[in-house]
């Protein structure tokens, strides 16, 4: 083998490593189970009874405090460490509302005999590490270990909730979702103004402010409406996160 | 005259409707992508600071509530204080995101910290009055969770950091880079260490 030949070899080879190192980037993403509902229980593990008593609890502390508990009881952590995809499962889901990050959610993996509790960035100070710990050690894995896996997520879902219970006050009034920043949005609605103006003042020498005014006063109101969709929560389907985030903080355990 | 006088007035009037638009037109093709990313890597290695002095202020606590138990542990427990007195003292200079040399410093220490209260946390599963130490169960949690909390922000920060160098280095981003951000510099990124990602191994050979 000549050196030309070796050169090509070994740039062949690095090419092939460095495809092969691409594809690995994206295969390392999980397949994260949908949000749909306050419990996800992929591993059937809850009676419907349960978990309609138990979404209610949910949706009931969702009405008072504005904290988003979730549940979710997972087939498979497709071989990622817990913690690994509790906070990808948490930042997929934005559990919490956005201003306050006050999401909790509890990962059981039956398969893999792993369980934590996952904190959002607002909830750390009501629900700190200890306090999962001690959720998870007297809670949730002496029930798991006797067999009892319905009373574990129940107990240890009611124990969340009565940690955090109180942290938050309910929002007061509605705020809007409004996706971009409204220093653009005042400047557009200025230019279109002026120039709306000043054209009809040129083409009729009088102004037609008013009339082109009063036409996108709803409009533009209605926009707004409608993207500020979350909050409340119905106790039945259509639950979605509030849009907040999760910094790792929690505890996990197993059994 | 009023012809010349209105085709003034309404060329100026564009003009002003250029200066309006212009920066809404030229924000969406990117010219304030490669600021953006970089204040967003900026937070997110404040994230990752702000971590690693968390993992720091518990270590004192930690290390004085192993040794009420585990006398014998000496050896281990200066490692960590001595770990942790290398992680804290030395100042990060302030381009560190640009200095590779002081970037792999900073990571080295984490490092050895990180190692110290590794081995730290195996040997105390020898002490049962320990383990059930409240106290303890309670400082391990919270070690737990911010080791965990500092392997979010790492990653976080590695994927703004991504996101920054790649802006700054491919199209759209280079031109705007090569005009008007003279001074933005690639970013150091974390690299894992060689034998990170194996667990502490228990050396039963060599007993203190």
């Amino acid at each position: 083998m000549n050196a030309t030949a070796r050169r090509s070899a070994a740039g062949l080879i690095s090419v092939v490593a460095l495809l092969a190192s691409v594809l690995a980037s994206f295969a390392a993403e999980p397949r994260l189970p949908a949000l749909s509902g306050r419990i996800v229980d992929e591993a059937r593990l809850l009676s419907p009874s349960t978990r309609n008593e138990l979404t209610e609890a949910l949706a009931a502390h969702e009405r008072a405090t504005s904290n988003q508990v979730a549940v979710a009881v997972l087939a498979s952590l497709q071989g990622y460490d817990i913690e690994d995809f509790s906070v990808r499962l948490f930042r997929a889901w934005h559990l919490g509302q956005a201003d306050r990050n006050n999401g909790v959610l509890l990962v059981v993996a039956p398969k893999e005999k792993k369980v934590r509790i996952e904190v959002g960035y607002g909830l750390e100070g009501a629900l700190p590490d200890a306090i999962a710990h001690t959720i998870i050690q007297s809670e949730i894995l002496p029930r798991f270990r006797a067999g009892d896996m319905e009373g574990g997520v129940v107990q240890g879902t009611r124990a969340v909730l009565g940690a955090i219970a109180g942290t938050y006050k309910p929002k007061t009034g509605t705020t809007y979702d409004v996706n971009f920043d409204p220093m653009i949005a005042v400047l557009i609605v200025f230019v279109i103004l002026f120039l709306l103006h000043n054209m009809n003042a040129y083409r009729r020498g009088g102004h037609g402010f008013g009339g082109y005014y009063g036409g996108w006063g709803p409009s533009f109101g209605g926009s707004r409406g409608g993207s500020g969709s979350f909050g409340g929560g119905s106790s039945g389907g259509g639950f979605s996160g509030g849009g907040g985030s999760s910094g790792g903080g929690g505890a996990s355990g197993s059994w | 005259m009023s012809v010349a006088r209105s085709l003034f007035h309404s060329s100026r009037l564009w003009l002003m409707a250029l200066a309006l638009i212009a920066p809404l037109v030229l924000g969406g093709c990117g010219v304030n992508d490669i600021p953006t990313y970089d204040e967003d890597a900026k937070a997110k290695w404040s994230q990752v600071l702000n971590n690693y002095q968390r993992r720091a202020d518990l270590v004192p606590n930690l290390v004085e509530t192993v040794r009420g138990y585990a006398t014998q542990e000496r050896e281990t427990l200066t490692a960590v204080v001595e770990a942790r007195a290398k992680a804290t003292q030395t100042t990060l200079p302030p381009d560190i995101l640009n200095n590779p040399e002081a970037f792999q410093k900073f990571q080295q220490n984490q490092q050895a910290l990180s190692s110290a209260l590794s081995r730290l946390m195996v040997v105390v599963e020898r002490y049962p009055d320990l383990k059930s130490n409240q106290n303890f169960l309670a400082l391990q949690a919270q070690l737990e969770g911010t080791e965990n909390r500092i392997a979010v922000a790492r990653r976080d920060y590695i994927q703004a950091v991504q996101r920054y160098n790649t802006e700054l280095r491919t199209f759209p981003g280079s031109i705007w880079a090569m005009l008007i951000y003279r001074d933005a510099k690639v970013k150091e990124n974390f690299t894992a260490q060689p034998g990170a990602e194996q667990a502490p191994r228990v050396d039963f050979t060599k007993k203190s």
